[in-house]
């Protein structure tokens, strides 16, 4: 649905981003991460026709979105950062105005316009003025205004920043259920939306893209798969020292907490160190009141890849 | 077709969203009431060899008036779009650049045509209260009123230029306020500068709007302003393409 080769796009000397190629087929949804700055914006905006691109191509549903746009954006919605809107419309007067505008046949107008204001929990605002919306109205209203053409293709850029948790929510679940029928793009910095909506997952820092897979891979693929956390009182022993002996623990940080002494211990992937830890504890006789296992998200995934970049 | 119409009518209906137009309008029917009532006192202490048609078309209060209220139709239509970041939607939606150029400028020229309608009431109630036709002839509304659609499209088209350079609102009317008093007063410049050879003073003529605009108030329909007039038009809304597509130039 949305093929990328080679894009390269600079802006007066700096480079936004640079040779990106991914591609993504028909009913995925494709998560889009990445530091601010790193130029998930940017490559949106190309993909919608807004912004040229400084070199390579890039196509959705086999049109290129340069020299074919307008059949491009046909089969194309898209709602941008911070959803821009004409304040001085009202909710169902800007929506009737966009389908005229995308082409939708008369008659069929007031059928679509019911519908994604249905979708979208528009009813209640519908005669409301733009200008009149709270930040989770205005940014339903960019995704409804999105979904208006049935396009085959959603690119959504940010479509829950600024919303409260049960907006959060909604959107997630529209967005899942939207998947069945359209391949979805969309970016975001709320990470374990991601890992909940998304099939496969772009991670791209300065430009780059760094990563490129589903969200199980990724979390497989890197290296402090997750970590153990253990609360004990473990009077005068030095527990991390003891802790770094078992095998698969890469590094114990401590805290203490009313006389619990918390430890985080960081372990190699595909180990399980908590029976050991436990044995350690038992033998030692340390008082335990808690051991965790933390599974590693995919915001482990992100700051390992961002930071080991920083790094270097 | 559809698109352009949708365009066009979110376009004239915006105009009436903002209190601008009632501004602009309160405005310019003040202004041009009064200079006409003024006309008309003068013309009452004296007998005169003009019409209160001419009267009116060709005062210095009405010009003053005339190059005002371009930069105040004009300096929103696209630096508004790229100030609020609409002109993303807009554009991502699958409508041409030509159409929504065409759209904005063609809106400006509605609002515009509207603000002059009430003016005609003025030769109405004239009629009505004086019992005598205020111009000499039927041709000379046609030709007041074509001039004044002839030089307000030239004046919108550079309105819309200015305002498609920046996304300040200010900035857009301030350069399309210079440019088109610039435009306006070369005409005067036969008047100040009285040492140029009469040739020079044919050729300046040409382009002087005063003097076209003395002409077609008589009634005296003359293609030339037209052609002139059209042509810069077509030459402004090129141009505002041109300006319009820079964001797609690959830098």
């Amino acid at each position: 649905m949305i093929k990328v080769e080679n894009l390269t796009k600079k802006f007066a000397g700096q480079t936004a981003i640079r040779d990106l190629n991914f591609e993504v087929g028909q009913g995925e949804i494709m998560g889009f991460l990445g530091p601010n700055g790193a130029g998930k914006t940017t490559t949106m905006r190309i993909l919608a026709s807004f912004l040229p691109a400084t070199s390579g191509r890039a196509s959705i549903a086999g049109f290129d979105v340069f020299e074919q746009s307008l059949q491009a954006r046909a089969h194309l919605g898209y709602m941008p950062e911070n959803v821009p809107l004409y304040n001085d419309m009202r909710v169902s007067e800007y929506l009737n105005y966009r389908a005229a505008l995308k082409s939708i046949p008369h008659r069929r107008v007031s059928e679509r316009v019911g519908d994604v204001k249905e979708l979208c929990g528009l009813r209640e605002v519908e005669n409301k003025l733009i200008r009149a919306l709270s930040k989770g109205f205005r940014q339903r209203v960019g995704l409804a205004d999105a979904l208006l053409h049935e396009p085959d293709l959603l690119i959504l850029d940010e479509p829950t920043i600024g919303l409260d948790p049960n907006q959060i929510r909604q959107v997630r679940e529209l967005i899942k259920n939207l998947g069945r029928q359209h391949t979805i793009l969309l970016s975001t910095h709320i990470l374990p939306e991601v890992e909940m909506t998304c099939s496969r997952v772009i991670i791209i820092n300065k430009g780059r893209i760094e990563a490129c897979d589903t969200p199980e891979n990724l979390l497989g693929r890197i290296r402090t798969a997750g970590g153990v956390t253990l609360e004990a009182r473990v009077g005068a022993d030095d527990a991390p020292t003891q802790l770094k002996k078992i095998a698969g623990v890469r590094d114990v940080s401590e805290s203490e907490d009313d006389g619990w002494k918390i430890l985080s211990l960081r372990v190699e992937s595909g180990t399980d160190v908590r029976p050991e830890v436990f044995r350690l504890a038992r033998d030692r006789n340390w008082e335990v009141r808690e051991l965790t296992a933390r599974r590693a998200t995919l915001e482990d995934v992100f700051v390992e890849i961002t930071h080991s970049d920083e790094a270097s | 077709m559809r698109k352009f119409y949708t365009l066009l009518s979110r376009e004239v209906s915006s105009y009436f969203y903002s209190p601008i137009a009632y501004i602009v309008l309160f405005f310019f029917l003040f202004v041009s009431g009064a200079d006409f009532y003024f006309q008309i006192s003068f013309m009452n202490q004296r007998p005169v060899q003009y019409s209160v048609q001419e009267a009116f078309f060709n005062s210095i209060f009405f010009w003053f008036a005339f190059v005002l209220i371009f930069p105040l139709i004009t300096m929103r239509s696209f630096a508004e779009e790229f100030k609020l970041g609409t002109i993303e939607p807009l554009m991502t939606a699958p409508v041409r650049d030509w159409q929504v150029v065409l759209a904005k400028f063609f809106g400006a020229v509605i609002f515009y045509v509207v603000l002059w309608v009430p003016t005609l009431l003025y030769f109405a109630i004239f009629q009505y209260v004086t019992h005598q036709t205020a111009a000499g002839s039927f041709g000379a509304y046609w030709g007041s009123y074509l001039m004044l659609l002839l030089l307000g499209m030239f004046y919108i088209s550079i309105g819309c230029f200015a305002s498609v350079l920046t996304r300040n609102q200010i900035i857009a009317a301030v350069i399309s306020f210079c440019a088109i008093t610039l435009h306006f007063f070369s005409g005067l410049i036969t008047f100040i500068v009285t040492e140029i050879s009469s040739t020079m003073r044919q050729v300046l003529g040409y382009f002087s709007a005063l003097e076209q605009m003395a002409t077609l108030s008589r009634g005296e329909i003359d293609t030339r302003p037209i052609v002139l007039y059209v042509s810069l038009t077509m030459v402004m809304l090129g141009l505002t393409y041109q300006a319009f597509q820079t964001r797609k130039w690959k830098l």
